[in-house]
């Protein structure tokens, strides 16, 4: 039996926000208790094998990035380039750096000392990062390095070169596992760690099919406002029963909302792909932009690279656990991050046809070379190869300063008037 | 004009030509010649020496072009050197050019290599993922492994296989090349007032740009002259310079800084001579190159090796080469550049070893102010030390 309509609609807005309450309380309460906190990143977190050793994960993008939404974030910027960063550093880092300056004090809580820093190489900035809270604590950085998409000879999942790079991953894992029972005195449990990874096999499968109910029109969610939420639970809460239960009421909510016709933009008439990331420090005030043209960004590059890398068809093998988490960490920093950043042509294309879009937006943001160095020409490539309309945008993740509201305001403007037309040509 | 100062003005003007002169003769004599360009820091070029190819580097075109195309297809706040590779390749400056290998280096750099691909489908654009897990007991496995793709890419290109045989003399060349290089640097370090910067950076470079038979022969004569160049030693700072493992600051900013300063030792161009030692040439060669990579070699902002904390590196290298201060730059829009300086500075301030920080773009033309801060800076520590 089916849960009664009222029950269903809000729900995800309501738990995504007592989840994000609840990993303030651990990581505020790790402070206290010394429980060991582990800082890792969204893309590569390894959170199925950390969490069998019982960290607190902490996710500093995460956290730089509420300090954004808080309207904070020239604050901690300061602190951090007072200490010698530069104004063209990274916004999440300097964010950061100001964070831990002031001891961990957050506008939502307090965040502990790192016992352990994981980072992988799928953003070379990660190991910069870390490598500030090296200096700063003096505490282990295990680089998990996950070599990248290259072209054709990553496309075949059984040639050498998958081979070469899954044997280097697996054993960095074990590497990784040894360091692991170093700092918490615990031993592995692979049974443990096998049931995190079901847990995270059932949340790609439902993170997926979320995606996929927004092919519906209009589109029952906003892959930049609600999206955000999506991506920042299946991080917090990756391999956990939580996280899927909490996936598999959004997948209930959107089915209902798509019953009742109920869309994410009220009037919808554009649907568009946004590729990289959203500025956080107006983040309202960007949604808002494109919705007042009754925009909605129906899908995002942000939800594959930033989500967890879990592309259609993600699953770990539960017979052979470690063996196939190094598989599908090396197949997910192939497609689902570095493709996802670098070579999103395909997808983009792909996500056109069957998301039904319009229109593309690229922002491009200056904290980040990772996401938005090539923008300007992916764009390029989707108009003239494909012939879909694009706009390119630029501003910043966090860093307010770099946020110029009429110059932004003129062009998304100034490209639904030309997407109307192109939409009148072309009956999209 | 001397012969040494002919040299140096033949390679100063090799350096500066945006045509690639060198290569381009190279293919005259060589008409079925295929040639493979290769991004900073490191590249092992001795593979493509041993499929038959020209291995040369692309390190940005500094203030000899003009940025144009480049600029539609690569967001603002992205480095020079980024931007002025692809316009070298847009431009048509690089139709030569089969294979162009990026190494992962950073942010920047792994998405420009899409952008490659997307421009240039008829060359082969490759991202070379050189491990950055550097301690990890099985990056040497891996590395070999990522050496052979890469040889078997330039196999399929070349339309030759790349024997053991080939490979052996190539490292050998390549050894070579690098001994004569290290060379060059000794006297950097011991009789600074023999070598200018400007003049040690142009051997460097020039390294990347012409067949390294050739750099061989050009590195001997250089090392015969120089032991007899009347110059005198003066009364300078000895500083070490640091920011140049990726853009090159202008040759004029070195020139400026080398009227106050010896620069006694330096990273400029360091992945022309990453590697410390020999590669040895007996037992598995593609494994000796990867062990090389990583266990016989110089360090970097873009390379994690907890072995080589990099901060201690620059010390070190402060340490032996007898320097009293040091120059720790970053180029703009660099961001493992710009984050690096900020340890390096502490570091420095910790040491209680004098240094100046600064920014500069391979396209600066003004360097009035850079003049000054140097001179201040020098002039300061002259007195301090006096
Ligand atoms: S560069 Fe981009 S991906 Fe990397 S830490 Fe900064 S915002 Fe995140
Ligand atoms: S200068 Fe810095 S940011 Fe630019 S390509 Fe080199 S390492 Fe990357």
């Amino acid at each position: 039996m089916s849960a009664p309509t009222e029950e269903v609609l809000g729900t995800t807005r309501r738990e995504g926000k007592r989840l994000m309450d609840l990993w303030w309380q651990e990581m505020t309460e790790a402070v206290q208790t010394g429980r060991p906190t582990a800082y890792v990143f969204a893309m590569g977190s390894m959170a199925e094998l950390l969490r069998t050793f019982d960290f607190v994960l902490n996710f500093p993008e995460i956290t730089s990035l509420q300090i954004a939404v808080r309207g904070q974030s020239q604050a901690y910027i300061q602190t951090a380039e007072d200490y010698g960063f530069s104004p063209d550093v990274c916004g999440y880092v300097k964010a950061d750096v100001g964070l831990q300056l002031r001891q961990g004090e957050h506008p939502y809580g307090k965040v502990p000392r790192p016992s352990l820093v994981v980072t992988s190489n799928v953003c070379n900035t990660y190991i910069k990062w870390s490598e500030f809270w090296e200096h700063l604590y003096g505490c282990p950085v295990f680089v998990m390095d996950l070599p990248g998409w290259r072209g054709r000879d990553s496309a075949d999942l059984n040639g050498e070169t998958f081979r070469n790079d899954a044997r280097y991953v697996l054993g960095q894992l074990r590497e990784l596992i040894e360091l692991c029972e170093r700092i918490t005195g615990r031993r592995f449990d692979l049974d443990r760690f096998r049931e995190h990874l079901a847990e995270a096999n059932r949340m790609a499968e439902l993170y997926n099919a979320v995606c996929e109910t927004n092919r519906h029109i209009p589109a029952p969610f906003n892959a930049v406002v609600e999206g955000v939420t999506y991506q920042g639970i299946a991080h917090l809460y990756r391999g956990s029963p939580q996280g899927s239960r909490y996936f598999q009421q959004v997948l209930q909510e959107m089915q209902e909302r798509i019953r009742l016709g109920m869309a994410a933009v009220p009037d919808e008439r554009f649907r568009l792909v946004l590729v990289g990331t959203t500025c956080y420090s107006h983040f309202r005030r960007f949604v808002e932009l494109f919705a007042s043209w009754g925009g909605v960004f129906v899908h995002s590059t942000y939800m594959v690279f930033a989500g967890g890398g879990f592309l259609p068809g993600f699953v770990y093998d539960l017979s052979r656990p470690l063996e196939s988490f190094a598989e599908r960490m090396v197949a997910a920093a192939y497609w689902g991050y570095t493709g996802s950043m670098f070579y999103q042509q395909d997808w983009l294309d792909e996500v056109v046809r069957r998301w039904h879009v319009d229109g593309i937006c690229f922002h491009g943001v200056k904290s980040c070379r990772t996401v938005s160095t090539g923008l300007p020409d992916v764009r390029e490539w989707m108009r003239v190869q494909r012939n879909v309309p694009g706009l390119f945008i630029q501003s910043d993740l966090v860093d307010p300063r770099l946020w110029s509201d009429a110059q932004v305001k003129n062009r998304v403007d100034a490209f639904f008037e030309a997407l109307a037309a192109h939409k009148a040509t072309t009956r999209r | 004009m001397d012969d040494l100062e002919r040299i140096f003005d033949d390679l100063r003007a090799l350096v500066e030509d945006p045509t690639f002169p060198a290569v381009r003769r190279w293919l005259t004599e060589n008409p079925q010649g295929k040639v493979v360009g290769s991004f900073q820091v490191f590249f092992p070029e001795e593979v493509a020496h041993a499929a038959g190819m020209l291995p040369i580097k692309i390190a940005g075109a500094g203030g000899t072009i003009q940025v144009r195309q480049a600029d539609a297809r690569i967001a603002a706040f992205v480095c020079s050197i980024v931007r002025s590779s692809l316009e070298l390749a847009l431009s048509g400056r690089l139709d030569f050019l089969s294979v162009m290998v990026v190494p992962n280096i950073c942010d920047a750099a792994r998405n420009a290599c899409g952008v490659w691909v997307r421009s240039f489908p008829h060359m082969r654009v490759e991202t070379l993922y050189h491990p950055h897990n550097a301690a990890s007991a099985h990056a040497v496995d891996y590395l070999t492994g990522e050496y052979r793709r890469i040889g078997r890419i330039l196999e399929e290109i070349g339309g030759r296989p790349i024997t053991d045989e080939a490979l052996r003399a190539s490292i050998a060349l390549f050894n070579e090349n690098r001994r004569l290089l290290r060379e060059v640097y000794r006297i950097k370090r011991e009789a600074p007032w023999l070598l200018s910067a400007v003049e040690s950076y142009l051997l460097v470079r020039s390294a990347g740009l012409m067949p390294r038979e050739e750099h061989n022969a050009l590195l001997r004569r250089v090392l015969e002259l120089l032991p007899h160049r009347p110059t005198k030693k003066q009364d300078r700072i000895r500083v070490v310079f640091e920011g140049g493992f990726c853009e090159q600051p202008p040759l004029d900013m070195l020139a400026v800084i080398q009227n106050a300063c010896y620069i006694v030792d330096d990273d400029l161009m360091i992945g022309l001579r990453w590697i410390t030692d020999d590669v040895p040439t007996e037992g598995d060669l593609w494994r000796n190159l990867a062990d090389s990579y990583l266990n016989r070699s110089s360090y970097s902002p873009v390379q994690r090796d907890p072995r080589k904390p990099k901060a201690e590196m620059l010390l070190r290298r402060i340490r032996e080469s007898g320097a009293e201060a040091a120059i720790v730059a970053a180029a703009k829009m660099c961001e493992p550049g710009l984050e690096e300086q900020v340890h390096y500075s502490r570091a420095l301030e910790a040491a209680g070893i004098p240094h100046l920080v600064m920014e500069f773009e391979e396209t600066m033309t003004v360097f009035e102010q850079v003049g000054m801060e140097v001179e201040t800076f020098a002039e300061s520590l002259l007195f301090q030390f006096a």
